[in-house]
């Protein structure tokens, strides 16, 4: 039995697609998965990540025991600041990737991956100390709509604190009215375009999406599907959880050491990543980029030398709308370089990708506020 | 969700429209776009050959997926819609009309007995 998103009646009346995702059925699309990526990379897109899991972790010994199980370093948050991190196994396998809040000193809220949601709940309670933190998931009473895009300041100051918004720094986040509702605003994302997540209680959901989504003047956000969140996403060269990473690949392998800080003391799979290191990867995750919109790089497609042997395997492949060519993540030996060329094959054929770095896209109302804040 | 009455109907979502005694026009039907979702590219390496029916006569990549053409009767193809070189989002747009994909010469006009009309397309899909 699929979990209903508060925010369906909204997804029905605009005849959205829907599609079974992580335990919900959430929008696919709306009418034109392209047209709703231009949206976000030219104006604004509108999303219901309500899917998504969050657990409220509380108490003296919190910060502690986060330290014990995630990758980054929690003793560079402070009270308003958001870091990207792992939930890691002993093997030093990915559980999840997610984000960390830190609402208050004693105050942390995780954002997790909706297919992940129980068995997250399960491992961190598996690990807590008996006495001094609690957990609590609140997945079910929250609704998360993120507003990406370079409009997205402008639409979103129209019904808050214009000048707070304006000020919130990269990964962070602030309690404010938005229209009159508590709202905990994030300016996290997974477009790479500037974007401010809100969380509100579910109650409010459905009044927050119709504020948000109302045309003002030439300004507007485009309700938003998973497939152009997947398509934006992928521009950028983030990782999806289940598909680019999963328990049998680790952070190291993923490019994301720098959300792994083995210095920082003792987690859950950090001696596997030390050892890991010292003997060197054994494969690493790449970007690939094709020639044309015609060569189309899949999810699972082997990777192929020009003898056509395999040598590694596509994770996420897809149009990029963006750059009009097919663009990819994959594993490869670390012997392959960037500029080096692999191959698909494409109805029958061999056909080249270049090995390149992510993002695909870099020029974006992200890069230019981070820039305009140097 | 559009069926058109006068069409004939695949069991893997093409549809045909009888063009004369022995010529037809294919396509993929409104609810083949709808899942598949926005179309960019309309591979057909196979104009000029006879291609039997229910084999593969050319591919369409959609964002996330690619997916097989399937010959609805045996015949030869005739010629391929030229506007979906650069226009292959008509698929979507016009799946019926603008959105034709190839035009062919069917060989055997009973087979037409073999495909699906509106009505149990429509059973099949619903």
């Amino acid at each position: 039995m699929l979990k209903v998103t508060p925010l369906l009646e909204k997804h029905r009346e605009l005849g959205a697609h829907l599609t079974a995702f992580g335990g919900w059925e959430m929008p696919l699309r709306y009418k034109s998965e392209l047209a709703e990526h231009h949206a976000v990379r030219q104006q604004a897109g509108l999303f219901d990540l309500s899917h998504m899991g969050e657990f409220l972790v509380r108490g003296p010994k919190a910060a502690e025991f986060l330290q014990s199980v995630l990758t980054n370093d929690l003793a560079k948050l402070t009270p308003g600041r958001a870091q990207y991190t792992f939930l890691l196994n002993p093997q030093g396998g990915i559980i999840d990737d997610l984000i960390l809040y830190q609402l208050e000193s004693e105050l942390f809220l995780l954002v997790v991956n909706a297919a992940n949601t129980t068995r997250d709940r399960e491992w961190l309670r598996e690990n807590l100390p008996p006495t001094g933190v609690s957990l609590q998931d609140i997945s079910e009473e929250t609704v998360l709509i993120a507003l990406s895009g370079p409009a997205s300041t402008d639409l979103l100051g129209m019904h808050t604190d214009r000048t707070a918004i304006e000020a919130m720094p990269y990964y962070s986040c602030q309690k404010l009215s938005v229209a009159g509702m508590e709202v905990l605003v994030a300016t996290t994302g997974y477009t790479g375009e500037w974007t401010y997540e809100l969380f509100v209680r579910k109650e409010y959901g459905p009044q927050l999406w119709a504020i948000l989504q109302a045309e003002r003047g030439s300004l507007k956000a485009s309700p938003a599907g998973l497939a152009a969140r997947n398509t934006l996403r992928l521009e950028m060269g983030y990782l999806l959880c289940g598909t680019d990473i999963d328990e049998s690949t680790t952070p190291l392998e993923a490019g994301a050491g720098w959300a792994v800080k083995l210095e920082k003391g003792d987690f859950i799979g950090r001696s596997a990543l030390q050892a890991q290191k010292q003997e060197g990867l054994r494969r690493k995750l790449v970007g690939l980029l094709s020639e044309s919109a015609r060569v189309l790089p899949r999810n699972a497609m082997p990777l192929l030398n020009e003898k056509g042997e395999e040598i590694g395997r596509i994770t996420s492949g897809s149009l990029g709308p963006t750059l009009q060519r097919g663009i990819a993540l994959g594993y490869l030996p670390p012997t392959y370089q960037l500029g080096d060329t692999v191959y698909i094959s494409i109805r029958g054929q061999l056909t080249p990708l270049r090995i390149t770095r992510p993002p695909f896209v870099s020029e974006t109302s992200l890069t230019q506020r981070l820039k305009a804040r140097l | 969700m559009q069926f058109p009455e006068e069409l004939y109907y695949t069991r893997e979502h093409e549809w045909l429209k009888r063009i004369g005694e022995k010529e037809a026009v294919v396509g993929i039907t409104d609810f083949a776009q709808s899942q598949l979702g926005d179309i960019v590219y309309v591979d057909i390496p196979s104009v000029g050959q006879r291609v039997e029916a229910g084999t593969v006569f050319g591919t369409i990549e959609a964002v996330k997926t690619v997916s097989d053409l399937y010959m609805p009767v045996t015949g030869t193809i005739l010629e391929k819609n030229p506007v979906l070189e650069s226009h292959p989002e008509k698929v979507n747009e016009s799946p019926y009309e603008e959105g034709w994909m190839i035009r062919i010469e069917i060989e055997k006009p009973e087979q037409l007995e073999t495909l699906l009309r509106a009505e149990a397309y429509r059973t099949l899909v619903g």
